[in-house]
């Protein structure tokens, strides 16, 4: 089938959704590939250079005329009235936000392939491109800052005097946030991050930053992956822990989304102005409503006490050789799943929570929305039901097990406080023996288990010794008995310590 | 020093030696000075009571002292043959059927000192002076206990032999209410205790050794193949708990202190074992896998890829690191000579091989490198799961040999599934995988294994030893 590369009409977009490497990874599927004149000028990819990696370079008629169509961004009507009958169109849909794109699509014989729909399953990460998206913008921004930023990130001292490090606050430790607390910790500065899933706080501290717990902060783990709205309690809380630390960083990067709902007001214009003059905001959450107050998409603006506030929405577009790279790449890790035979013909498999999540339209069919898709970090509720539910074990509590101990050693007293002094002496050898026994055996290496087995039972046929007094007795049934007890247990006493000299001589050094 | 003090004496060295026997088995280096230490800690013990036995004041009327000695050195020869006759000849895969029968034998003399016990004081209205006051009816008890734990580590070995050999089925038998059963044999062993201790008779033993070999029986029984090491180790317990008991009933410190080591050693390896299938000690012995509830497996994989012996032979030329998880199929196919083979070769063009072992591979603890040590692997390059699980993103091959359900990513992640939880070799992680097996089909737990559709694995079918050796010729 024919893959075709079509260039991006939105204005300001400089991404393209192939590259001359992700070209040759389709070619390698089983696809031939056109790509539109010029498609990835604006992300210094040359024509020359996806000629030579195996693409046709072709009109944009070609383009659109493909049986796959691959687009950064959703197409617009004209452009939708270009596709050809039973084609299938991938790009960023929104379809959750465009529900006119979704209808017109759907008005069309075609199947449309959402990327910005691939559900967060480990199985899909290669392919989520709101990930991938995030991981630059995250990067970007903080780049952003440092370009508006009057000081160093570092800090230093030098002969002109010393630096203090910048301090930077990230706000929601996603993909994007962590992205940002890594490109700005490596940059010198103090990163602090905030978050209302605790579970991240390891991946913060694992980029260098500093993870700002919400005081008492009720526990929340998210089963979709993505973070949800809060309740009022927590939000006043988080309100005071961001209006603490406005006044004590110069940077502020925002990232906070919610699926489907109007991004949350962290920052509001007390907290602005409550900033050093100089300060940096980045709020990538611009083009959803913002996470700061008095940001505007798009824009960048200053607020009386000299305090920035970024609005970009096209983080990730400011660097779109690297956009591209990674859009190009997860769109070949979707042709991989969609191509299973490598033979270069798509099969869509409804069955696939990923190939039905993507789906908005099917051969003009509306399929959006797709059912919803559990993320399990936990197993699926209904699920867990039949199977045997199995408990965490609950750390043992200092008070617990030094009471278990005592109902232990009283017992133990108990039992041989009232044995005859004949079976007591008796007793204390035997626990004395276990625990020697437990302690040594803790110390065999696994290499030496079956050597250990063997000459266990070596060992136990100590037991012979019992026999041994008995034989001979003038009562013939204990003579008989014992004989046979003195005959088996020597099999074991003979054989065991045989076969383990026969197995350890076994055992070389390389 | 009299006869007396001088055997206890002999006792307390014997005991020792045992203690420094079980410890110099912690390192290879110390392991083989650590079978000295037992060997001569029983020829010690044997010899003083053997001296004890004649000299001592015994209960061997002088008339008969003779023919005992001549009884006791005739069995004692028997036996010696027959051991070291079974030793010499066992092969390393089936080091699993003979533990299983020694400990059968432990169990069986148990038995039989009970009942001498029995016979020397109980039938005989059982007043001799020493069993003052409360000691007899102790004595009674001893005797009950004793013969109890020994028969149900007689028939509990034998079973786990049959099945071992392959004599009969592995699979569990499932008969309807097995938990109540083995509940109420152990609650028919306290009935019986209780009534033997208060008027002691032959038929209340009789009764009480019928319902313990029933009981050893069905227990291991209801086991299935794939649990055996759990098991094996659980019997080398209870043999000790056996000695034990016969050690109380004999009023021998030393069969105390043998039987306690022995007991705990068995109980630690169940334990590590139990750890390694993240089961509990209580569902290993309710029953196998498979009876809660079958797991709804409908889920698609995708397909799996294929690899021939020369492709292998290829990807394994082309690797700097290479490791090796076998499994209770290499000892099935008794695959261990070629991989042997094939790792001198590899480590002979400068490739890195190591082996992972899993803590319950094989059907007995330790099974594997006791199998890779017969074909001269050295036993540095054998590692345990925990001391490899880290390298595996760094390895460019990674053969699974007969090993399924022991690298099988579902347990690490998908936390619906039955063996999920239970710690695995991450052989996934590695940037190739050829598993060996023989066909699609699951492993022991009875689970699909997702790592056979895995991008990065490929499946080579057949005999192992005979894909193995394919590989070498190819290389």
């Amino acid at each position: 089938m024919l893959i075709g590369v079509a260039r991006e009409s939105q204005p300001g977009e400089t991404r393209v959704a192939a590259t001359p490497t992700t070209v040759k990874q389709l070619i390698t599927l089983g696809y031939d590939v056109v790509v539109e004149a010029d498609a990835g000028a604006a992300a210094s990819f040359t024509d020359e250079a996806y000629a030579d990696a195996g693409a046709r370079i072709g009109s944009a008629d070609d383009a659109w005329g493909a049986d796959i169509v691959f687009r950064v961004n959703a197409p617009s009507t004209a452009e939708i009235g270009r596709l050809r009958d039973g084609s299938t169109l991938v790009g960023l849909l929104s379809p959750a936000l465009n529900p006119e794109l979704v209808d017109a699509l759907a008005a069309r014989p075609i199947t449309a392939l959402a990327m910005d729909a691939v559900p967060r399953i480990s199985r899909a990460q290669s392919m989520d491109v709101l990930s991938s998206m995030a991981n630059i913008a995250g990067y970007r921004a903080v780049i952003e800052a440092a370009h508006v930023f009057g000081r160093f990130f570092t800090g230093q001292v030098t002969a002109a005097g010393k630096v203090p490090p910048a301090k930077v606050l990230v706000a929601g430790a996603g993909v994007a946030g962590l992205a940002a607390i890594g490109a700005a910790g490596s940059l010198g500065a103090i990163v602090r991050a905030t978050d209302p899933r605790p579970e991240v706080a390891d991946q913060v501290r694992s980029l260098g930053g500093e993870y700002l717990a919400v005081a008492d902060a009720e526990v929340e783990v998210s089963t979709t992956g993505y973070a949800k709205e809060m309740s009022d309690d927590y939000n006043a809380r988080a309100a005071a822990l961001y209006a603490q630390q406005a006044e004590d960083v110069d940077i502020i990067i925002t990232t906070a989304l919610i699926p489907g709902k109007p991004a949350p007001r962290l920052i509001t214009a007390e907290m602005v102005a409550s900033m050093k003059a100089g300060s940096v905001i980045v709020d990538m959450a611009a083009a959803n409503g913002g996470n700061v107050e008095g940001s505007r998409p798009g824009e960048v603006v200053v607020t009386d006490n000299d305090v920035t506030i970024i609005g970009y929405t096209d983080l990730a577009g400011r660097l779109p050789t690297q956009a591209s790279q990674l859009y190009g790449t997860n769109l070949v890790n979707l042709m991989k799943l969609l191509t299973p035979g490598k033979d270069g013909q798509l099969v869509l498999d409804f069955e696939d929570v990923v190939q039905r999540g993507i789906t908005v339209v099917r051969n003009g069919e509306k399929t959006w929305p797709p059912p919803p898709v559990q993320v399990s970090a936990a197993p699926p509720a209904p699920k867990a039901a039949p199977q045997p539910v199995k408990e965490e074990k609950k750390p043992v509590t200092a008070a617990r097990k030094y009471s278990l101990v005592a109902i232990a050693a009283v017992a133990v007293f108990l039992i041989t406080g009232f044995s005859p002094s004949g079976l007591l002496q008796h007793f204390f050898v035997f626990a004395l023996a276990i625990v020697i026994g437990y302690y040594v055996i803790g110390h065999v290496h696994h290499a030496l288990h079956t050597p250990l087995l063997s000459v266990t039972n070596a060992i136990s046929g100590i037991i012979v010794v019992g026999a041994l007094l008995q034989v001979g007795h003038h009562d013939t049934t204990i003579t008989v008995l014992s004989f046979i007890a003195i005959l088996v247990a020597s099999i074991n006493v003979f054989g065991g310590f045989t076969v383990t000299r026969r197995m350890l001589g076994m055992f070389s050094k390389g | 020093m009299t006869a007396s003090t001088a055997a206890q004496a002999a006792y307390i060295v014997a005991a020792l030696l045992f203690i420094l026997s079980l410890a110099g088995l912690s390192k290879h280096e110390t392991a083989k000075s650590g079978v000295v230490f037992g060997i001569s800690g029983m020829v010690i013990a044997l010899g003083a009571t053997i001296a004890y036995a004649i000299t001592g004041p015994s209960n061997w009327p002088s008339g008969l002292a003779l023919t005992g000695i001549g009884l006791l050195f005739l069995a004692m020869a028997i036996g010696a043959v027959i051991g070291v006759f079974k030793a010499v000849r066992v092969e390393m895969t089936g080091m699993p059927e003979l533990i299983a029968m020694l400990h059968s034998f432990v169990g069986l003399a148990a038995v039989l000192v009970g009942w001498d016990g029995y016979y020397e004081v109980e039938s005989r209205g059982g007043h001799p002076a020493e069993f003052a006051g409360g000691l007899l009816r102790i004595h009674h008890a001893e005797v009950f206990i004793g013969v109890f734990i020994g028969a149900v580590t007689f028939t509990g070995s034998i079973v786990a032999y049959l099945k071992l050999s392959a004599k009969i089925k592995s699979n569990p038998l499932m008969l309807p209410a097995h938990n109540w059963l083995n509940v109420g044999a152990l609650a028919a062993f306290v009935g019986l205790t209780v009534a033997f201790v208060a008027q002691p008779n032959l038929g209340l033993l009789v009764a009480v050794t019928i319902v313990a070999l029933a009981l050893g029986w069905h227990l291991v029984a209801s086991i299935g193949g794939g649990d055996m090491p759990v098991v094996i180790s659980m019997l080398n317990s209870y043999s000790g708990w056996a000695a034990a008991a016969s050690g109380f009933l004999l009023d021998n410190n030393l069969l105390i202190v043998t039987g306690a080591l022995v007991g705990s050693s068995g109980a630690y390896l169940s334990y590590v074992m139990c750890v390694g299938m993240n089961r509990s000690f209580i569902s290993v012995i309710a029953g196998g896998f498979g009876n809660e509830g079958a797991t709804s497996d409908d889920t698609d994989y995708g397909e799996h890829r294929e690899i021939d012996a020369a492709g292998a032979a290829e990807l394994l030329k082309e690797a700097s690191s290479v490791i090796i998880t076998p499994g209770y199929g290499m000892a099935v196919a008794q695959a261990q000579y070629p991989v042997a083979e094939l790792t001198r070769k590899l480590r002979e063009r400068g490739v890195e091989v190591r082996f992972g072992i899993h803590p319950v591979a094989g059907r007995l603890p330790g099974h594997m490198n006791v199998l890779l040590a017969e074909a001269k692997v050295p036993y540095d390059i054998v590692l345990e799961m925990d001391e490899i699980n880290d390298d595996f993103p760094d390895t460019d091959v990674v053969l699974v040999i007969g090993a399924n359900d022991t690298v099988n990513p579902a347990a690490a992640e998908d936390p619906g599934s039955p063996i999920a939880g239970m710690p695995v070799l991450h052989v996934w992680e590695a940037r190739n995988v050829i598993v060996f097996k023989r066909s699609m089909a699951t492993g022991y737990a009875g689970v699909q294994n997702p790592l056979f559709f895995r991008e990065n694995s490929q499946m080579l079918f057949g005999d192992a030893k005979e894909r193995v050796e394919d590989i070498i010729r190819a290389l």
